[in-house]
């Protein structure tokens, strides 16, 4: 499933990464290497975009960026 | 280290972007293992962070509170700055007084009197005395927000809203930044990559009020809106008018980046990644020196600089004549039915146009051209600057339409010569004066027309 698929509240494990070039290197940087542990904590009132909480740090993310990562979705 | 790399990598036989995946997730890797090993965390306690923000950021409370929060931080500017203001005006006018005393006395010829003490001296006066209040209220309310880790908060909220119009989320950081003053809006801009959407941020950051004018549309609102002739639940009227005011500069800011994006500076939005930093507690020393030194004074020293020299040329052209009128009365003459369509009146134009210098002394070049032209009152309150506008034939549709046009119209020079660095382009420095100024004249235009024939005034 896609990152944006998460539910608030839910956590995933990030597979793979479908962005090419400056976009990719920029989720690189947010640490959003494979096997990292990705939590939703909520959407914007307004639908989009969502913050999610990547390895200690909060970051929210437009649909469209956190569509390009995959992720598989973890019970915790 | 870096030539190890380059050897390593040569050494590999593999594409670039996987060899640089791998490095990252290494980094990574080693960065967890070393945070793992010192890093003690503590689960036990509330966590406050989370509290807060589902009060600040959630569906049914986050646009009520950013409202509530933009109201009171108004509120608080405009009753507390009433009483220094007039304290100041008292103070300084009260020097006026003896300055001039001692000039006369001292056998100096009239023309002195006028140039530096009727102009220079008195233009200053007002400009501190009607800024300095305010300024030293929101600037230290504003940046308390800021160190708390609000603003952040606000673009998550808003940037839907912005994504719609093609532009960026963080424009709203730009937004607040320009609340304080246009050109470091312009210069915070930075902070969005896309240079499509940056360039729409800079050419729209005018259309939130700044500091230099927020002195101008609170006191007109106090005289007009809020009734400060009858003086009763006026600050709570102005401050609705004044808040009035922000939004329709938002919705300005909106409509015209979703114009600029399907026209001029046509694309897709880039990617957006906004870090959310926890709340800090606001650190009050910091805030106190960051506001009052960094933002206070800096800012009131430049309008100080530019009203000085802009002063001594407004009183001689209000006191150089050619013919039976003075240059100022024979300019304003001339601008007055042009003026008058779009709401306003020759005086009121001139002010806006001679005060492209700086904002924050439109009001005080009006007050001089109008007081040059009339019986001479002893200006130290608002209710006397009330009548003298009413004098000079305002009605509820003038002040309007000089708050309208104080809030759309071009940028000052200082943030015209800001944006002409930031984009070094003469192309876009004349976009961002004429653009701003066509929708001031177009909305001017329309509410005035609109008003007159329904006979509403």
């Amino acid at each position: 499933m896609k990152m944006f698929e998460i539910q608030p509240g839910e956590y995933a494990r990030v597979r793979s990464l479908e962005a090419e070039g400056n976009i990719r290197r920029r989720l690189l940087d947010l640490g959003l290497v494979p096997g990292t542990l990705v939590q939703n904590i909520r959407r914007s009132p307004l639908g989009d975009p969502t913050l999610y909480a990547i390895r200690g740090a909060m970051i929210a993310l437009r649909k469209e960026e956190a569509g390009l990562v995959n992720v598989d979705k973890e019970e915790r | 280290m870096a030539m190890n790399i380059k050897d390593i990598y040569k050494g590999l036989d593999i594409p670039a972007d996987i060899f640089r995946d791998k490095v990252v997730k290494s980094i990574y890797a080693h960065a967890e293992e070393t945070a793992k090993d010192v890093i003690i965390r503590e689960n036990k306690r509330v966590d406050w962070d989370k509290k807060l923000d589902d009060f600040l950021t959630s569906p049914l409370t986050g646009f009520p509170v950013m409202l509530l929060l933009l109201g009171i931080i108004f509120w608080l500017t405009i009753a507390g700055a009433n009483v220094p203001s007039g304290i100041l005006s008292d103070l300084f006018f009260g020097i006026e007084d003896k300055l001039s005393a001692l000039v006369l006395n001292a056998g100096l010829p009239a023309w002195f009197h006028g140039l530096f003490i009727q102009g220079a001296y008195r233009t200053l006066a007002w400009v501190v005395s009607v800024m300095l209040p305010p300024m030293a209220i929101f600037f230290p309310l504003f940046t308390l927000l800021e160190d708390l880790g609000y603003l952040p908060r606000v673009a998550f909220n808003l940037d839907r809203v912005f994504k719609a119009c093609g532009t960026h989320g963080k424009q709203v950081l730009t937004m607040c930044m320009g609340f304080g003053c246009n050109a470091a809006g312009v210069i915070s801009c930075r902070i969005i990559d896309s240079p499509r959407e940056k360039l729409i941020a800079v050419l729209t950051n005018n259309f939130v009020p700044c500091n230099g004018r927020f002195p101008t549309l609170i006191a007109i609102a106090m005289i007009f809106m809020g009734g400060a002739l009858v003086l009763e639940k006026s600050t709570m009227l102005a401050t609705i008018a004044v808040i009035g005011m922000i939004l329709i500069g938002i919705t300005a800011t909106l409509l015209v980046s979703l114009f600029l994006s399907k026209t001029l500076l046509r694309g897709i939005p880039s990617t957006f990644t906004l870090e959310i930093p926890p709340f800090r507690k606001p650190q009050v020393g910091k805030v106190i020196v960051r506001s009052i030194f960094d933002r206070t004074i800096f800012v009131l020293f430049r309008a100080m600089t530019v009203a000085a020299p802009a002063g001594i040329i407004i009183w001689l052209a209000a006191n150089v004549y050619v013919g039976n009128t003075s240059i100022l009365a024979a300019a304003a003459a001339f601008l007055d039915p042009f003026a008058r369509a779009i709401g306003l009146d020759g005086f009121i134009l001139m002010a806006f146009i001679l005060g492209l210098p700086a904002n924050e002394i439109v009001l005080p070049i009006l007050i001089m051209a109008y007081l040059s032209t009339g019986a001479m009152v002893e200006l130290d309150s608002i209710e006397e600057m009330g009548n003298l506008f009413l004098n000079h034939g305002w009605t509820w549709l003038t002040a309007l339409c000089t708050m309208l046009f104080s809030l759309l119209h071009y940028p000052c020079g200082t943030t015209l010569l800001t944006i002409a660095k930031e984009t070094k382009s003469i192309k876009w420095t004349l976009t961002a004066f004429l653009l701003p100024t066509t929708v001031a004249v177009l909305v001017c235009f329309c509410v005035a027309q609109t008003v007159r024939i329904l006979g509403l005034v």
